[in-house]
């Protein structure tokens, strides 16, 4: 009994650490991958999400001001001691720091790049001691309470500045948040293109259903016909499908050209740098991304349900209701999500085909990196933008559920 | 056998219907890329139709180009030297996620496929800000690790599903046989699931050759693409030369759909004769 027992642990024992060697082998294999994918994705992507709220400069800038206006309690000015660390902050910074400083300051209000630029040219002058009295007489504004406000706000390591900034909010002096003053500005580019996308997904479900219909009904030979003038624009990169379009869309274009010799229209439509032309380009680059996944879909409805149904009697309309569409519609779910969240990032092809107006959350990521090198907006507008895109896609297909964009 | 009733979803008069407005679609996914073919055979300088007679004098200016053909020499590196890295690196990863053994699988393989959700601009924006920081602006280097995240989850996604489709036993009989696991391997798993590590390999080139926003970015003044070179083109304005471009991409996707298309039936076939082989 207990000889039987012991071999029985020991067997026992054994498995489990084959089973483990085995998990550890596989693990081996996957390491790589994970590893690169951390170093070169993951780590990048984390960093710049924290630049959103990273709030180095004015702390690193202003280390004694930062300090002494930390015990502040915005009543009033500031005592001697905020006055005396900012004249020697000042003095302490060279010229590109107190530039870096001042253009930063002046995101959160105007005015104040003038105010420090001016300041740390006199500082050397001042003596610390006598800042409480030679600064306002310097500038008036250092008796603003709400300058040192902004000095106060601006001054810990994390910022909410550029987040609440992104979703058109700011915050006081005081540091209470209300509406900026420059109005819906993101907003209305975040409503854009959350509109522009649900758009676009519906022109793909009311296109893409007949087409993998007729699809996965067709017999072979047409069938792999068809399927290849699907696949051909699947694999032709998004830059030249959308070059096509501003091809044929211009005002000399062919669509143009045809509409004229037709005589449906007198003069040129415009049909491109506004919405018209990012809906068309749009929907032409996700269609097949909609159609290939539902195409699967259909393909593995039994025929027989539909002929059972009927032959019980059942109009086509009925067959389509109560048989086939609860079958395909979670393939109709699917890849309307897939073309829903992969519009919601779309950048090249408005840029190229939409106007001004057009232009989605990706525009004004890129634009805030390369044009206007303020990071700390890209990288807010840049989080907001992630977080939409996963958090509607993990809610609404599961984790477990990331699914290729580019494979049949 | 193939009786004919009315069809139970579309009755008589839908058939038909359904047929136009699938034709209709498949027109409007096709024929905008097949009419900028001819364009770029015009003798003349617009872009409009009818051409005024054909010429491959745009063809000549993009081979003369040294502007183009830099940037066409770069893509091509670049896209090789994405494909040599993704390959090997995503092959691996899918044969240790195959296992069910493997722990946190879920998890695991969707953190790796994570790059096909994030949109293009912050992979662009967030891998430029980065790799700055580390000395790597622009230029060959960087774009090669970017574009190999791009790459990865689609070889992993394409040798992953030729792995569930393979039969193990295959691999029970070549033990049986006496075939030791390396030995298994080389002679029977790796011919088996080599079209589609083929397949992953093309769309691992197909994606680098053909990104854009990435390039953008990352690429620098002095490292530039086709597609970053074709961007500019058509920004400015559209020169037959970019459509002769442009051509050349498609003929380069066509290529290479072919390509996986073929490996893809070839699979197909060896896996019937499998099954149909098998005890």
């Amino acid at each position: 009994m207990s000889a039987s027992w012991a071999t029985h642990q020991t067997l026992l024992a054994a498995v489990r650490r084959s089973g483990r060697a085995r998990s550890l082998r596989a693990a081996l294999l996957v390491a790589p991958a994970a590893a690169f994918l951390a170093i070169v994705f993951l780590v990048p992507i984390i960093g710049f999400m924290l630049r959103s709220v990273d709030n180095w400069e004015v702390p690193e800038a202003l280390p004694r001001t930062s300090v002494t206006l930390a015990d502040w309690n915005r009543e009033g000015l500031p005592n001697e001691a905020a006055f005396s660390s900012l004249v020697l902050d000042l003095r302490a910074l060279d010229g590109a720091s107190a530039a870096a400083l001042a253009r930063r300051l002046n995101y959160s209000r105007t005015g104040l790049r003038t105010l420090i630029l001016k300041t740390r040219a006199s500082a050397d002058a001042i003596e610390p001691e006598k800042a409480r009295a030679a600064l306002p007489a310097l500038d008036s504004q250092w008796e603003n309470q709400d300058v040192w406000g902004t000095l106060r706000n601006e001054s810990s390591a994390l910022t909410p500045f550029f987040l609440l900034a992104a979703l058109d909010l700011s915050r006081d002096a005081a540091g209470a948040i209300h509406p900026s003053r420059d109005g819906a500005l993101y907003r209305e580019v975040f409503l854009r293109t959350f509109g522009i996308s649900a758009a676009v997904t519906s022109f793909c479900v009311l296109l893409g259903m007949p087409l993998a219909f007729y699809l996965a009904a067709a017999p072979t030979k047409v069938a792999s016909l068809v399927l290849a003038l699907v696949l051909l624009p699947f694999w032709t990169s998004v830059l030249v499908r959308t070059t096509a379009w501003v091809i044929l869309l211009q005002g000399q274009g062919l669509v143009n050209q045809l509409l004229l010799g037709l005589g449906l229209i007198a003069a040129p439509a415009k049909l491109i740098f506004n919405r018209i032309g990012v809906y068309v380009a749009m929907t032409h680059v996700m269609l097949p991304f909609f159609v290939l996944p539902l195409y699967g879909v259909m393909r593995r409805v039994p025929r027989e349900h539909l002929r059972a149904a009927a032959s019980l009697g059942a109009p086509p309309l009925l067959v389509f209701r109560k048989v086939y569409l609860p079958q395909i519609l979670p393939g109709v779910m699917a890849g309307a999500l897939l073309v829903f969240v992969t519009s919601l990032g779309y950048y090249i092809t408005p840029a190229l085909v939409g106007g001004p107006s057009d232009q989605m959350v990706s525009y004004f990521v890129g634009f805030f990196t390369n044009e206007s090198v303020n990071w700390g907006m890209a990288a807010a507008l840049g989080s907001l933008l992630l977080a939409a895109v996963v958090g509607i896609y993990v809610a609404l297909a599961g984790p477990a559920n990331i699914n290729p964009a580019r494979t049949v | 056998m193939r009786e004919k009733p009315h069809d139970p979803l579309t009755g008589r008069l839908g058939k038909p219907l359904i047929s136009i407005v699938a034709w209709s679609v498949l027109a409007f996914l096709v024929l905008p890329i097949l009419v900028v073919v001819p364009l770029s055979l015009t003798s003349g300088t617009l872009l409009t139709y009818p051409l005024p007679g054909l010429s491959l004098r745009w063809y000549a200016e993009f081979l003369g180009n040294p502007v183009w053909l830099a940037a066409t020499r770069n893509s091509l590196a670049l896209a090789t030297g994405v494909t040599l890295l993704a390959t090997p690196l995503g092959t691996l990863a899918a044969f240790g996620l195959v296992r069910p053994e493997f722990p946190f699988r879920q998890s695991v393989t969707a953190l790796l496929l994570t790059p096909l959700l994030v949109p293009l601009i912050i992979v662009a924006v967030a891998s430029f800000l980065a790799f700055s920081r580390v000395g790597l602006s622009g230029g060959y280097l960087s774009l090669l690790l970017a574009h190999t995240a791009l790459a990865l989850p689609l070889v992993v996604i394409t040798v992953l599903a030729s792995l569930r489709t393979l039969d193990p036993w295959f691999e029970r009989a070549a033990a049986t046989l006496g075939a030791m696991p390396a030995q298994t391997f080389r002679r029977i798993t790796l011919p088996l699931i080599l079209p589609g590590v083929a397949s992953g390999a093309l769309f691992a080139f197909v994606t680098s050759f053909d990104e854009v926003v990435v390039a953008l970015f990352l690429g620098g003044p002095e490292f530039r693409t086709l597609p970053r070179q074709i961007w500019s083109g058509v920004r400015e304005s559209i020169t037959p030369t970019v459509t002769a471009a442009a051509v050349l991409l498609v003929l380069l996707s066509l290529l290479a759909m072919a390509a996986v298309e073929h490996m893809r039936r070839q699979a197909e076939r060896s896996r019937m004769a499998g099954i149909g082989g098998a005890p």
